[in-house]
């Protein structure tokens, strides 16, 4: 059974249907005018939009915070009712079945010109039809691009499914009629940030609760918070989660079922806007506008886009065993409380659970593999001063042992029959910015290729992260005892949980996992005493190390940027643009390898690490080198010895 | 001088009902003798000459392996009708059409695959009596009467419980007493726990044999002789004060009895537990019991005055009978729910009420169970609760319809059928939704219509139908029939029990679905082959919550081991009730069979204090049925 929760290549996946075959091949129109009747919860019938808001405002969670905002503020009742209700009033959705119509009809002809397919697995949509009469149920898809939503509702909508309600942020309400557009296709929109409004708290997570409890609609919102710019997986955003478990918790359902959704885009529509964000160049301020503009996209081909429906998951079957639910029998159900520290750390590990359950069924295409060689191999050649690419035959080679690999370790991969038939001959290697004028644009335009290729290697990331930590942990280990081993890569591991998902508190899982992944596959010998790489795992070892290499680089970068420049009044605000300066002229200088290092991502997952770690402290907005110097020092130090190591 | 001349009339009055009532029998009519027409009626040898129900060999009128009376049970007959047997209910020698294609529909089960009990109780399976010999001769010396056959030991080695039962049923038997004694006061009883204490003999009390909490259970683990002490020949009232309305009585009387005999000058307790035909005021008083009309009389701990209980110590009871005191904590408190734990309640004084003038059932249907819960709070809020009002789901609803006895005339069946017609068409109820309450009425003709007005007021603003009288009486007799059959249903392959719990209002409607949930739940994730009876109901209110009752049952074919599949699945539905704010028990108590979360549910400190009060009066544990800690 171990065994079995260890071994990836046991997980057993569903195939996988293209929708849009269909439409290619009937009227849209029709197709968007078709009877559509959605099995709900329980047979319920619909609930129309004013009365669930009439419902939230009659419940008496939000009467007791009224009550309680009106004596502490000394405003009359009256009045907090009345902001509750504009704040209701600006949140809550109005799905209306004429719009949805308007986006099948609409999103039919815009994914067949972007799209060469859309592939569902369409055993995962009768299993969410399955969980949606069964309990309430919560939608969690990955979240890359701003068509996530569209496109979930876009496939329910064309299997027949209830539509879900969907936890939009509120940078869309910007954008006039789109945003009342995607209101009546079932959006709800919630402010970016609102951590001490009570008020607010309370209509929304009330409002959220209503329309799950009753099982109205299935609630669909993006365990990440936001769009991933990097591919990997962010790190789950609790709040919304800890919402949606409550009413389990509380009893105020019998289950809840989540199901994870996974999103796999051949090619983002944002890439290029990611990767310049990520280097500074602002991202433009979502217009109605801008979005016409961008309609130039509509000319290029984005490959096919595979959607994975994971198996449901019962909320009370991960709180077995772990939530004592007697907690919530001394207190009234509707006075909002702190979660204790006991479901804080069960909603925490349920996130990082279900975000794994995400990555593990997504689906990765060719072009991974090829960018992450060719990536590894560009790094090799600016080391060495060259610029000669790799030759078809060998990146072709070296894919295939890459392929067998991510097969050994468990990955989803579609690897097509007829391969690269678009690159005919030559060499391969990551485009070449056009005209340039100053090395630094040039150095910036050459990046944003580079993070372009690193996001398409990040997608697989996840497939190695465990092994490649215990590989770059046995590197920098100053000997092969175990126990040795297990301290630095519990030490990198650590430090990194920011930017990998990486439950906390499962080291000496994680440790096993990774062991148990490179000892079968011949790469490693696990004795008594020590860790031993085989003479065919150097290469395995040497590949997942490098694999790891720019983000230990970036790390290290960021460590020397505060104890070499950071000065006594460096703001978070002021972070980044110097960070980027001081890498910018180590790159220039030819004293960092990874033009990757600039990614800002990057920049703020290592110092969220500092802090966390505390080898950093943030005083009044102001980022100062630990009080604790010792140890701080101590831990930079590490840190950096650690990368000269690798 | 009106007054007087008022009172009098009323004794008068009272008299005469009495002495037509003994002339009669039970007559029909909207009299109070409707209420106890639904009970048994006893032998009419004991009724006159000595008002015992229960004799000293049980077994002469009980069934042995199964639930009450040996003449009263349901069969289904030569042309496969279900029939209920006997003479004492209103039930007995009628045809209940409905009951097979519920039952069939219900559990799936078949009359052509039935599981018979074992028909008679072997004496030789039964584990030989293990004798303190110097107990013996002492407690002979004494004269009062024991026994050690194998019958009488058996009989009070259980109690209701399904494993007690079903094991029974198959002829096992485990530990059991190795002797029975029958004292006949209470000095008996100082006796008797002397002899105990001298000769270190285990003592369990035993009173009418109801327990469905394992507390009957001998501890397997016991190696001392185990002595069952009988309280049935304890049962007189041995004086009523009609100054102060109480009345002294022993405490090994029956419910039944107790009623009979008090209705005889005019009064009753009103204390009436469904069990009540067969359960002990001793055993109320050892388990906090809980009757139908406590809305008007009080639960057992409002109604005990004054308590004496002989204990390994010597005789604990209070000087006075003030209505209340502050002494400290109230010292009945320490021997109201201590499950035999402690020593024996030979006495009680309780509260006595003059009988109520007129009685008047009712019912009303809802929608849904949930306005049917609504319209309970809403009752409890105003403080308007009739004697008695329930409220069962659907579930429970068709299952009283399943036990409708066959109609005489054309003219009522049409006439409920027109009912139907008008609640579920006209009124658009969904027969799979809909849900009753049973009500019951009791005082003054005149304040029970108003009463009752003003109840039916309340249920209409939540969409309630007022249902008729013989909706509501058929809900309470049912009370009554409902532990025969399950008798019925182990006979083919159907298993199945009750329990109950308290809740806060506002989690009445989230209990009621999650534990019916997990009952189902946890019957598939057990591999029961047939979708499980889970229903509930709620049974009592209060001010601030109520008592919820539910009932799972299952057909058991296909299972290795059906009881360890029901205990599991029971467990289960336990921790769901906990989980969801439900108490550990509103009235069945604790017994071994909830001893786990004692700890849980009272905290370490609350069990400490249980603990040294056991350690001071019984340190060397004669009371060793080890119930409750």
């Amino acid at each position: 059974d171990k065994i079995r929760a260890l071994d990836p290549m046991l997980k057993k996946r569903d195939d996988f249907e293209d929708m849009l075959e269909e439409r290619r091949n009937s009227s849209d129109l029709r197709y968007a005018l078709r009877c559509y009747t959605p099995v709900l919860y329980k047979g319920l019938a619909p609930c129309k939009a004013s009365m669930l808001k009439s419902m939230v405002l009659q419940s008496d969670q939000l009467h007791h915070v009224i009550g309680q905002v009106s004596r502490e503020t000394g405003r009359a009742a009256d009045d907090v009712q009345e902001e509750a209700s504009a704040i209701l009033e600006e949140m809550a959705h109005c799905l209306q079945l004429s719009t949805v119509r308007f986006f099948a009809f609409t999103l039919s002809k815009v994914f067949k010109t972007l799209f060469r397919s859309i592939c569902v697995n369409e055993e995962g949509i009768q299993r969410l039809q399955q969980a949606i009469q069964e309990h309430p149920v919560v939608l969690l898809p990955s979240h890359r691009s701003y068509m996530d939503f569209l496109l979930m509702s876009y496939i329910l909508y064309t299997y027949d499914i209830a539509l879900p309600v969907i936890a939009a942020g509120m940078d869309f309400m910007g954008m006039k009629f789109v945003g009342e557009m995607l209101r009546m296709s079932g959006a709800f929109f919630i402010r970016r940030s609102f951590g001490g409004d009570k008020l607010y708290w309370s209509v929304f997570s009330e409002y959220v609760k209503t329309m799950l409890k009753n099982g109205f609609a299935p609630v669909e919102f993006f365990l990440e918070g936001t769009r991933s710019r990097t591919s990997k997986s962010l790190t789950p955003k609790l709040g919304l989660l800890n919402i949606v478990m409550d009413p389990y918790l509380k009893g105020e359902v019998y289950d809840i079922n989540v199901v994870p959704v996974s999103i796999s885009y051949e090619r983002i529509l944002e890439e290029a806007l990611y990767a310049r964000e990520m280097l500074g160049v602002p991202k433009p301020k979502e217009s109605t506008s801008g979005l016409f503009k961008a309609r130039k996209v509509l000319s290029e081909d984005y490959g096919s886009i595979h959607v994975y429906f994971g198996q449901p998951v019962s909320v009370r079957s991960l709180a077995q065993g772990r939530v004592n639910r007697c907690q919530f029998n001394l207190v009234p159900r509707h006075i909002p409380r702190r979660p204790s520290e006991e479901i804080q750390s069960f909603v925490n590990d349920s996130a990082y659970r279900l975000v794994r359950a995400q990555e593990e069924n997504m689906v990765l295409k060719p072009w991974v593999l090829l960018a992450s060689l060719l990536l590894q191999n560009h790094h090799q050649d600016q080391t060495a001063g060259q610029k000669r690419g790799m030759v078809l035959e060998e990146l072709t080679a070296q894919a295939v042992w890459l392929r067998d690999m991510f097969r050994e370790y468990g990955a989803f991969l579609h690897w097509p029959v007829v391969l690269l038939d678009i690159c005919v001959g030559g060499q391969v290697k990551p485009g070449e910015p056009h005209s340039t004028v100053t090395p630094e644009e040039e150095l910036l335009s050459q990046a944003v290729i580079v993070l372009s290729c690193a996001s398409y290697r990040n997608q697989g990331l996840h497939v190695f992260l465990r092994p490649a930590l215990l590989a770059s942990a046995i590197n920098a280990a100053s000997s092969n005892l175990k126990q040795e081993v297990f301290n630095s890569f519990s030490f990198l591991r650590n430090m990194f949980s920011n930017e990998f998902i990486l439950c906390p508190g499962a080291t000496v899982q994680d440790f096993e996992e990774a062991c148990y992944l490179l000892v079968k596959t011949g790469a490693l010998q696990v004795t008594q005493q020590e860790l031993l790489v085989t003479e065919r795992g150097q290469r395995t070892v040497a590949f997942l190390t490098s694999m790891l290499d720019p983000f230990l680089q970036g790390y290290q970068v960021v460590c020397r940027f505060l104890c070499e420049e950071a000065t006594e009044n460096l703001t978070e605000k002021q972070f980044v643009p110097a960070v980027r300066k001081f890498i910018i002229k180590h790159l220039l200088a030819g004293r960092l390898r990874y033009t990757e290092v600039l990614s800002s991502d990057l920049q703020k997952n290592s110092l969220a690490a500092l802090l966390r770690l505390g080898a950093v402290q943030k005083i009044k907005g102001r980022i100062k080198l630990s009080k604790v110097t010792y140890s701080s020092v101590f831990l930079l130090r590490t840190c950096v010895n650690l990368t000269y190591n690798c | 001088m009106l007054g007087n001349t008022s009172d009098r009339q009323r004794i008068a009055q009272q008299r005469l009902r009495i002495i037509a009532g003994h002339l009669q029998g039970p007559v029909d009519g909207d009299s109070a003798i409707l209420a106890a027409e639904c009970k048994a009626q006893g032998s009419k040898t004991d009724v006159c000459r000595e008002g015992k129900t229960v004799p000293r060999r049980r077994q002469e009128i009980m069934k042995w392996n199964g639930w009450g009376y040996s003449d009263s049970k349901f069969l289904f007959n030569k042309k496969g009708q279900a029939e209920f047997t006997g003479k004492r209910y209103r039930l007995s020698g009628m045809i209940i059409p409905g009951l097979k294609d519920w039952m069939e529909g219900t559990f799936g089960a078949n009359l052509q695959h039935k599981t018979p009990a074992t028909p008679l109780l072997t004496s030789s399976a039964v584990q030989p009596a293990t004798l303190n010999k110097a107990f013996l001769e002492e407690l002979k010396s004494t004269g009062i009467p024991f026994s050690h056959d194998a019958e009488d030991r058996v009989f009070r080695a259980h109690g209701h419980c399904l494993h007690e039962i079903f094991a029974l049923r198959e002829g096992k038997f485990g530990r059991v007493p190795d002797m029975v004694v029958w004292p006949n006061c209470h000095n008996d009883v100082v006796k008797i726990v002397e002899l105990a204490c001298k000769h270190n003999v285990c003592v369990i009390p035993y009173g009418g044999g109801t327990s469905v909490s394992s507390a009957l259970e001998c501890p397997p683990e016991e190696t001392r002789s185990i002595v069952s002490l009988d309280t049935s020949q304890m049962n007189r009232i041995l004086w009523i004060d009609e100054k102060n309305l109480t009345a002294h009585v022993e405490a090994g009387i029956v419910g039944q009895d107790l009623e009979r005999l008090l209705n005889e000058s005019g009064y009753c307790t009103g204390h009436e537990p469904d069990s009540m035909e067969f359960s002990s005021l001793g055993g109320w008083v050892a388990t906090r019991a809980s009757g139908m009309k406590k809305n008007i009389y009080g639960n057992i701990e409002d109604l005990v005055i004054h308590i004496r209980m002989v204990t390994p110590r010597g005789v604990i009871e209070k000087s006075c009978q003030g209505p209340r005191m502050s002494t400290g904590p109230d010292i009945h408190h320490f021997i109201m729910g201590s499950e035999g734990t402690l020593g024996v309640v030979t006495e009680v004084t309780m509260k006595i009420r003059p009988m109520p003038e007129y009685q008047k059932y009712g019912s009303v249907v809802f929608p849904n169970f949930e306005q049917g819960v609504a319209c309970l709070r809403e009752v409890a809020k105003q403080r308007c609760a009739p004697a008695s009002i329930r409220l069962m789901d659907n579930e429970q609803f068709k299952f009283g319809h399943a036990l409708k006895p066959q109609v005489s005339s054309i003219f009522t069946s049409f006439l409920d059928g027109l009912k139907t017609f008008y609640i579920t068409k006209f009124k658009g109820f969904d027969p799979n939704r809909l849900c009753v309450a049973t009500l019951l009425f009791e005082g003054d003709r005149e304040k029970v219509l108003q009463h009752e007005k003003q109840v039916y007021d309340i249920a209409a603003k939540f969409g309630g139908l007022a249902a008729g009288e013989d909706n509501g009486q058929r809900g309470y007799m049912l009370t009554f029939v409902i532990a025969y059959l399950r008798d019925l249903g182990m006979d083919y392959y159907v298993i199945g029990e009750s329990f109950e719990t308290s809740v806060p209002w506002d989690r009445v409607l989230d209990i009621c679905r999650n534990v019916k949930a997990r009952i189902i739940q946890e019957c598939k994730d057990k591999g029961v082959q047939f979708p499980p009876l889970s229903t509930c109901r709620v049974t009592q209110t209060y001010d601030t919550g109520a008592c919820v009752y539910f009932y799972f049952a299952f057909n058991y074919r296909g299972l290795s081991d059906p009881v360890h599949v029901y205990e599991q699945v029971e467990h289960a539905a336990r921790e769901e009730i906990l989980a969801n704010g439900g108490s550990l028990s509103h009235h069945h108590g604790v017994g071994k069979l909830r001893k786990e979360w004692m700890r849980d549910t009272v905290s370490n400190v609350g069990v400490g204090m249980l603990k040294s009060v056991k350690d001071y009066v019984d340190p060397d544990n004669i009371f060793g049925n080890r119930n409750l800690l």
